[in-house]
């Protein structure tokens, strides 16, 4: 079906991204709290199966198209943009809150590419909306922000170098199914996993969300890694590497969350673990698994964002994010307390909350697939996400010691933000009926039978237990753990000092013999009496920049 | 501070009803379990307080892996000076 009379839902958020710089005060919040309420009707408004095609150049590029799976995980992110607006009202840093909303609409935007060039643009502007939200924290931020943007514009390269490749093998731009039987879908596939943060570069959500502010990390949580979801999902269902990939993420995660002292980083760490239980789902790739990963994919994006509004509000009212210097809030902030632990029995997938409904689909479609081992992996990192998310991260903020800080719960509209985003939590595990009709794929699985429910709490209570035994273990230290990103901050960055300082000398050398050939040669070429070194090493990067661009295009 | 002119919630007379509370869930859960009926999928999924016992043990079992990993990997945090 063609039809022109379908407005690309991601404009309502790119057009509030441009809006919001060019007002102020109230007209700015009534733009971030509406503009995400428009994106939601207009991603209902797009049929299913309907296609808008934009010419471009000698092909068609399909700028919208309807699926069911993009509907799902469009109006997800359209319903966090207005979580996320309505948190960030206060915010006033203009440059952050566009940058959020054009990173909002192109995750949109992804959802309903068609074709993989439409795919590849809103996938770059993922990548340099986020990489600004994160610079726009200022000074602190700036380095962990351009390691981030680093591996996000390789991860650009990779898939451009893939898409190109794909559609220069078969000639067709279409963006669905895939197997990994030729390079270019392998590296297609390699650039998806980088956005999802799979290892080994999966040290960029820890090291670079932390950095952002208390209002950008809410934002930054909810779409780069979901947006991978999603096109694994379409792109690679059933690919069995993606349940080795998936289980690596899940243990990685909860390990480091368990030595991390720092809240937010635990969160990010905490968002690796599901993650990787969502691609896990997608390398199982039965029906059940799949409605499995899109299911966990919508429920964390609320309850992550729930979570990163929780810390993000302590952080806002205490200026410190670590666990060694928090402790004992819930005295003076017992909204945030409450809406913490509602977003931290959710990512523990308690009965009656998302997370239960949503993720006991994914393990119930290792057991339909009879990978036993894939199950109970799945359940012990269900035992160790309460552990190291559910408990650690309430516990550690809000109760253990008594840090001496009383600060008030913040102000009203990021109150309302974690109250809205805690009654869908909640909603959706109390009457998950209407969530699973969101699903891809039918179901009629049924999450609250006696067995489950019973199982559910026994697995959560007996690890809240054997948390509260090994307390001692778990005080937190002044401490960070090596993570993969030392292999790029240390010996990556001691080759590259080595082969700057080397090739510097190596071309003074060369200046000097070219200088005293010109002083004995030609005695009267002023040129020829040697440039300043940073005037040449300035002229071969722009040459060697303008490689890489005929290159890549 | 003095304990009893803190918060209600940690007082240690709350601690102690917690402690308690937390015990009887955790054994009437098991308790619970043998009269459920189950539809294992693997066989030991069946067995009752199989969740318990395994959820237990994994715990266990990831926070002694992290203590080990935290042996080689563990850092002063300005390690990298930023």
């Amino acid at each position: 079906m063609e039809s022109s009379f379908i407005l690309p839902p991601a404009l309502a958020l790119i057009g509030a991204g441009v809006l919001v710089p060019l007002t102020r005060g109230v007209v700015r919040s009534v733009v971030m709290l509406v503009a995400p309420l428009l994106c939601l009707a207009l991603v209902w408004l797009v049929p299913l199966g309907a296609q808008v095609a934009v010419p471009f150049l000698d092909i068609n590029l399909v700028v919208v198209s309807g699926t069911k799976l993009g509907r799902m995980f469009a109006s997800v992110f359209a319903v966090m943009a207005f979580v996320g607006g309505l948190f960030a009202l206060r915010q006033t840093r203009a440059v952050e809150l566009a940058s959020a909303f054009i990173y909002a609409g192109a995750a949109v935007g992804v959802c309903f590419a068609g074709d993989l060039l439409t795919l590849f643009a809103f996938w770059e502007a993922i990548a340099i909306a986020s990489t600004v939200v994160i610079f726009s924290n200022g000074a602190q931020a700036r380095r962990a922000g351009m390691r981030y943007a680093v591996v996000h514009l390789l991860g650009g390269v990779i898939l451009m170098a893939g898409i190109a490749g794909q559609v220069a093998g078969s000639g067709a731009i279409a963006f669905g199914p895939m197997d990994l039987a030729s390079w270019p879908r392998v590296l297609i596939f390699i650039g998806f996993l980088i956005n999802a943060a799979a290892l080994p570069v999966s040290a960029w959500m820890p090291d670079a969300y932390p950095q952002s502010s208390w209002s950008g990390m809410v934002f930054l949580s909810a779409y780069t890694t979901k947006t991978a979801v999603f096109v694994l999902i379409v792109g690679f269902p059933g690919v069995e590497a993606l349940i080795w990939i998936g289980m690596a993420m899940v243990f990685y995660g909860i390990i480091y969350a368990i030595l991390e002292n720092d809240m937010r980083r635990i969160l990010a760490y905490s968002s690796a673990n599901q993650v990787g239980f969502m691609i896990v789902g997608v390398g199982l790739g039965g029906e059940m698994a799949l409605n499995g990963a899109a299911a966990l994919a919508f429920a964390h994006v609320l309850f992550k964002s729930l979570m990163v509004m929780a810390a993000g509000s302590v952080l806002l009212m205490t200026g410190k994010s670590k666990c060694t210097d928090l402790g004992g809030l819930f005295r003076s902030m017992p909204v945030t307390t409450v809406c913490a632990i509602v977003g931290a029995l959710s990512i523990s997938a308690f009965p009656l909350t998302s997370g239960f409904v949503a993720k006991s689909l994914i393990t119930e479609g290792a057991a339909e697939a009879h990978l036993a081992w894939v199950w109970y992996a799945l359940t012990a990192a269900s035992a160790g996400v309460f552990l190291h998310a559910g408990i650690k991260f309430p516990w550690f903020v809000f109760f253990q010691k008594d840090s001496g800080l009383r600060p008030a719960d913040p102000p009203l509209n990021m109150r309302l933000a974690m109250i809205l985003a805690s009654g869908l939590c909640i909603g959706i595990g109390v009457a998950p009926g209407w969530f699973y009709l969101l699903l891809p794929y039918p179901t009629q699985y049924l999450p609250y039978t006696a067995s489950h429910v019973i199982g559910q709490l026994q697995l959560l209570l007996f690890s809240g237990l054997a948390f509260f035994l090994m307390l001692g273990w778990l005080q937190r230290t002044l401490t960070i753990t090596l993570d993969f990103d030392w292999l790029w901050r240390r010996p990556g960055v001691a080759v590259w000092l080595w082969t700057a300082t080397t090739a510097e000398r190596l071309w003074e050398g060369i200046a000097q013999g070219w200088g005293r050939l010109a002083e004995w040669q030609v005695p009267k070429l002023a040129a020829g009496r040697g440039w300043p070194t940073g005037v040449m090493a300035f002229w071969t990067t722009v040459m060697l920049a303008a490689f890489l661009l005929i290159g890549a295009f | 501070m003095d304990p009893k002119g803190d918060h209600w919630l940690v007082r240690p007379g709350t601690i102690k009803a917690l402690w308690r509370g937390g015990i009887f869930a955790l054994v009437g859960l098991v308790a619970a379990d043998v009269f459920v009926p189950h539809d294992a999928t693997f066989g030991v999924d069946g067995w009752p307080g199989f969740s318990a016992g395994f959820g237990f043990l994994a715990c266990v079992g990831m926070v002694l892996g992290a203590k080990v990993l935290a042996k080689v990997l563990k850092r002063p945090d300005d390690y990298y000076g930023e």
